[in-house]
């Protein structure tokens, strides 16, 4: 499969996150989004690492998993905190800073 | 050297003692609310002053001015030397206003202690720190060397003279009297300091003696020079009450009657013939200001001297008199003769004093200014001698000091070749008998109306004080009798000169004795035959009602366009850039709209337009 296809799959997923945490209401689904994003990303520099034949590539995306966990985990946390106070986790209701 | 150091020391302790007296009845509380230690602070530094004052000139007198009587400390720094000093200026000015200033500010305190001891205790204490600062002020003035410095001092005279006026605060008409004094000395003030600004930018310094020796070898810059000397002039003519700005004077008559015989006599007025006196090496470079000065004083003087006429407030009168031999005093000194002027002013001093003295004892006795209201005191020539006395002096009636001052004066105008002047200042001498034996035979001689106060009580500190006064004016007169004798005839003058003032004095007495003591002319028949004078006279030649024209139609209307100017304009534009403000500020706001994702649309697209941007930037 030519590198292209490899971008264009990068790019749709990409795209799917972007969408999803854009339009998503729940905190939670939020999040998801961005899991997405994240690893349109890797897709990206996986594929660029195996078409050219360099190490970079792979070392990026072993950090970025490792720093998408970290994110997940506090992330969740915070949610998790938000529906202790707020009692919701819409973040349409979750609007304090409103000017 | 040693004597003009000790000169210089003794004359700063003429200027310390009313300092140091002002100050302690200032700061310290207690010492100005109990009247007697105030009145005992005030009137031993007064003492100790005019001590020091007759010593100063005493131990000076003969001395010969050779150098700078000056002494001075740098005051403004600068580069190339100080631009300003303080100092004292000793010389027989000085030390004469000096004797005379500390003088008659004595007798004046020690009047006011039985005159004023009605008032409330606190109140007095503030009348006796007044006084301090007064005469502090004068005293600062008539030493100065420089005209900055007397600059300095001019103002402190306005603000007490403002204060004392003033001092009866919650009568209205006193305070509108003491705003009245104080803005329109103001007036006069800005040319004075203008002209200082002016001359100090042409000859570079501010020192009266550096400035007369620069006027001698012909160093000052002639050219503009006259409007400096004009715009000087224009601060005597306020403080002096010259025409048109006399008018601050008669009102000032709303203080009390011991204020005004301080003004009168020693402090207030007497310092813009002083100035001109002090400065007159200046002005005679400038003929035609010195000839204006002569006509303005001269008619001042017969102005003045009509609408004393037609007054019977006997305060109001003796204010109309003030002004009017201040317009003399002025005369003089534009008639190059500023010897007789300044001499003029000095017993003026003297007996103006006396005179108003004299009359707050009257004023006492019957609870009225109104000389309508007086009289019957025929038998109690204890009361009337003194002011009678005075009265003669101010007249012109020798051996009395005003006979030969005012004589001395006439024969300098005539000898300046000042026709028109000397006729107005012969009309006025009249006048001012006239009007001034008006005021006796109605206050004093005239049966009937006043006949219960057969025995009215005077305190006798009062009459004391009117005592000294009295008899200090007849040693002057003989002193100047004798030296007239022994020195002959004053030269250039004419002959028939002293027998032609006696005779406008003479005559004006009679006119008096006739009207208003035999009553065989009728006052009444006297006004209508001068009825347009009369009618003009009464109200001031409608002086006070073109300043208050001036002040209602064009100043206030500047005001209020100004405010107008201010509120909607000026307003208007900063109202409307704080409204845009608030609004676009309000519309804003809405863009935060707290939700993480319209934060995240944004950032979405500028990241779009950026990748847009940089695609078509790479194409």
């Amino acid at each position: 499969m030519p590198l292209g296809a490899y971008l264009v799959l990068a790019a749709l997923v990409f795209a799917i996150g972007l969408f999803g945490v854009l339009t998503r209401r729940n905190a939670v689904g939020i999040l998801l989004g961005i899991e997405l994003m994240l690893n349109a990303v890797n897709i990206n520099l996986v594929a660029f690492a195996r078409f050219t034949g360099g190490l970079a590539g792979i070392v990026f995306t072993l950090f970025i998993i490792a720093i998408t966990v970290a994110e997940v985990a506090v992330g969740l946390a915070l949610v998790i905190v938000i529906f202790r106070v707020r009692r919701t986790v819409e973040a349409d209701h979750l609007d304090l800073l409103r000017g | 050297m040693s004597v003009r150091v000790g000169s210089a020391a003794l004359a700063l302790l003429v200027l310390a003692l009313p300092f140091a007296s002002f100050l302690l009845l200032a700061l310290v509380r207690p010492l100005r609310r109990s009247a007697v230690a105030a009145a005992t602070v005030s009137i031993t530094a007064m003492v100790a002053a005019v001590g020091s004052a007759f010593w100063l000139s005493w131990r000076s007198l003969p001395r010969a001015l050779l150098q700078s009587p000056s002494t001075t400390w740098a005051w403004i720094p600068a580069d190339g030397g100080p631009m300003a000093t303080v100092g004292v200026m000793v010389d027989d000015k000085s030390m004469a206003m000096c004797m005379l200033v500390t003088f008659v500010s004595l007798m004046v305190q020690l009047y006011s202690w039985a005159y004023l001891h009605d008032e409330p205790r606190p109140s007095l204490g503030r009348y006796y720190a007044y006084h301090s600062l007064f005469a502090f002020s004068m005293l600062g003035l008539v030493l100065s060397p420089s005209f900055i410095q007397m600059f300095v001092f001019w103002e402190l005279v306005g603000l007490c003279s403002y204060l004392l006026i003033g001092y009866w605060y919650d009568r209205p008409p006193a305070a509108r009297a003491a705003v009245k004094a104080f803005w329109i000395t103001k007036l006069g003030d800005l040319g004075f300091v203008a002209g200082i600004v002016m001359l100090w930018a042409a000859a570079g310094t501010f020192d009266f003696w550096e400035l007369f020796r620069m006027a001698n070898v012909g160093a000052l810059p002639r050219e503009g020079l006259a409007l400096i000397m004009f715009l000087i002039y224009l601060g005597a003519v306020g403080k002096s009450a010259q025409f048109p700005l006399h008018i601050w004077l008669p009102d000032a008559m709303e203080g009390p009657t011991p204020v005004s015989a301080l003004i009168h006599a020693a402090t207030m007025v007497t310092a813009g013939v002083f100035l001109v006196t002090r400065a007159f090496p200046l002005f005679l470079l400038v003929p035609d200001v010195l000839t204006l000065i002569a006509w303005v004083g001269a008619f001042t003087a017969l102005l003045a001297a009509s609408m004393a006429c037609v007054e019977s407030d006997i305060k109001r009168v003796l204010a109309y008199s003030t002004v009017s031999q201040l317009g003399y005093m002025m005369a003089a000194a534009g008639a190059q003769a500023p010897g007789a002027g300044f001499n003029h002013l000095l017993t003026h001093g003297i007996f103006k004093a006396l005179l108003f003295l004299g009359a707050g004892v009257v004023i006492h006795v019957f609870h009225t200014n109104d000389v309508f209201r007086m009289g019957g005191l025929r038998g109690q020539p204890l009361l009337w001698a003194p002011f009678v006395l005075a009265t003669l002096a101010l007249a012109g009636v020798p051996p009395l000091p005003g006979f030969f001052t005012k004589e001395a004066i006439l024969g300098g105008v005539l000898e300046a070749h000042l026709t028109v002047p000397f006729v107005m200042l012969a009309v006025t001498a009249f006048l001012t008998a006239f009007y001034m034996f008006r005021v006796v035979f109605l206050a004093f001689f005239r049966g009937g109306l006043g006949d219960g106060h057969a025995h009215p009580h005077v305190p006798g500190l009062m009459s004391l004080v009117c005592w000294a006064l009295t008899v200090l004016t007849i040693a002057t007169g003989v002193a100047m009798a004798r030296q007239v004798l022994t020195a002959g005839h004053h030269d250039g003058a004419p002959a028939w000169l002293p027998a032609f003032s006696l005779g406008l004095a003479g005559s004006g007495i009679l006119l008096a004795w006739l009207t208003y003591q035999r009553q065989a002319l009728d006052p009444a028949r006297l006004s209508a035959a001068l009825a347009p004078l009369d009618w003009a006279a009464r109200r001031r030649y409608g002086i006070d009602a073109v300043f208050v024209g001036f002040y209602r139609f064009v100043l206030l209307a500047f005001s209020r366009l100004v405010g107008w100017l201010d509120r909607y304009i000026v307003d208007g534009v900063l109202n409307v850039v704080s409204a845009c403000t608030l609004r676009a500020g309000d519309r804003l706001r809405r863009i935060q709209s707290g939700l993480a994702q319209d934060y995240l649309y944004g950032v979405a697209l500028g990241v779009l337009v950026l990748f847009v941007l940089a695609q078509w930037r790479l194409r």
